[in-house]
């Protein structure tokens, strides 16, 4: 799908940043679908990271500003629920920049028939601050919907993690 | 951007900087709507506002926790929960709208909105289930079941024939495996307790049973995924699987109120949102 679009309207778009994570872009987070240029104008599809993500609006509104102010005076910008967004979207780059933050990038998200967790799994996410691998989850939810809340063992300093979906 | 004054900067048109907008944009902005042509608009438009009622209703159930949960991290976790389910809500009722527009009550709001704010009690189509209300293990009983089962009825959903409501299903499953997760651990937590936690939570899970049946009235084929899954749960929990017959077919005493509750400035102020 991506490789099907052209031009510079979609390097603009690409340089628009996520509201809840700034350090992003909307292509580095993955909810960047495409963007085309039409005679008609530019159609850029976005999907959402959770169904109740309330930055829909502000992608939206940050996506018709930037293409405006380059020179794109017909801007459509589209919601596509199917497929729906996952974490393995997030570029290597855009995990780069989140552990640069001080926010646990994700590991693979789970495939396959969903599972019953009655305990919380064994840790595998790394401390952003020490590195260490002795972290606890705190809480599974945290200041948004894509983040959990865990606790370095090793220097004690919690830290957000962007959970696996 | 820069404003002469506040008022200015609020009345303008899609602001992006007043937590996240001063207007609600269509949440199926953009995409293909048409039904096809196998599928009864009509049958669709109302599964769909039976689905999406239930998903608003529990949100807003699961909002009266904020300020009111045991700790701060279970108040930021049941408000994530319930943005989750009220994205689902806004889904489902723009899709019940779409699908079939004689729903909707004729008022000049957003389909949705119309749908949310505009109808009285007798109209929602939530099961009875999300309507109640009780301490913490109630809650958490309460959303252990509505949890598993709307997780089941979703992963079915999946591969329905209408494409945007197997589009929200698909969506909505990755949201419902946490949320029965998280109520699955607190009832295991509460249940293996102590004796005092171990009563309140039986408690919790005997009140809430006379309101299972009725989830399986259409969706028969995901009894049995969700019994296994109580089933272990309870286990853990050391707790038992109430039996008790069904309670009264009627919306409960609190839908009046909470519909009180949310639709009050909708109503009183109708050209607020359009």
């Amino acid at each position: 799908m991506l490789a099907t679009s052209v031009g510079t309207a979609r390097a603009v778009a690409e340089t628009v940043t996520d509201p809840e994570l700034p350090m992003l872009t909307l292509a580095d987070l993955g909810v960047l679908r495409d963007v085309e240029e039409t005679p008609s104008g530019v159609i850029v599809t976005i999907t959402p990271t959770y169904s109740g993500c309330p930055a829909m609006d502000a992608m939206r509104a940050d996506l018709m500003v930037a293409l405006h102010r380059a020179g794109y005076p017909e801007v459509d910008v589209r919601t596509v629920l199917s497929p729906a967004w996952t974490t393995d979207w997030i570029t290597r780059e855009g995990r780069e920049k989140l552990a640069e933050a001080g926010i646990a990038p994700p590991g693979k998200a789970p495939r396959g028939p969903v599972t019953l967790a009655l305990t919380a799994p064994p840790s595998r996410v790394a401390c952003p601050r020490c590195g260490s691998l002795d972290t606890r989850l705190l809480s599974r939810f945290s200041a948004t919907a894509c983040r959990a809340l865990r606790q370095c063992g090793s220097c004690a300093e919690p830290f957000e993690h962007v959970k696996e979906i | 951007m820069s404003f002469d004054n506040a008022y200015e900067a609020l009345t303008e048109d899609n602001d992006a900087r007043w937590a996240f907008g001063t207007g609600f944009a269509d949440p199926l902005a953009g995409m293909d709507t048409t039904v096809p042509s196998t599928v009864d608009a009509t049958s669709l438009a109302e599964y769909c506002l039976h689905l999406g009622d239930d998903a608003l209703i529990m949100s807003h159930r699961l909002q009266d926790w904020c300020t009111a949960a045991p700790e701060l991290e279970d108040e930021v976790a049941l408000a994530n929960i319930g943005l989750d389910l009220l994205g689902q809500a806004r889904l489902l009722l723009s899709r019940a709208a779409r699908a079939d527009p004689s729903l909707v009550p004729p008022v000049p709001q957003s389909e949705e909105d119309a749908l949310a704010f505009f109808r009285d009690a007798h109209e929602f189509r939530n099961v009875r289930l999300v309507e109640l209300a009780g301490d913490f293990a109630f809650a958490m009983a309460q959303l252990l079941v509505f949890s598993t089962w709307r997780l089941a009825l979703f992963t079915a959903l999946v591969s329905t024939e209408d494409k945007v409501l197997a589009a929200i299903a698909a969506k909505g499953v990755k949201e419902l495996a946490y949320h029965r997760d998280y109520a699955a651990q607190w009832v295991v937590r509460l249940g293996d307790g102590t004796p005092y936690s171990q009563e309140r939570m039986q408690a919790g899970l005997d009140a809430v049973w006379p309101y299972v049946d009725e989830l399986f009235e259409d969706s028969a084929h995901v009894r049995a995924e969700f019994d296994s899954v109580v089933a272990e749960v309870c286990e853990a929990a050391t707790l038992r699987v109430p039996v008790v017959v069904m309670a009264p077919r009627e919306h409960t005493e609190h839908l009046p109120a909470i519909l009180a509750e949310m639709q009050s400035v909708a109503r009183e102020h109708p050209d607020a949102t359009c």
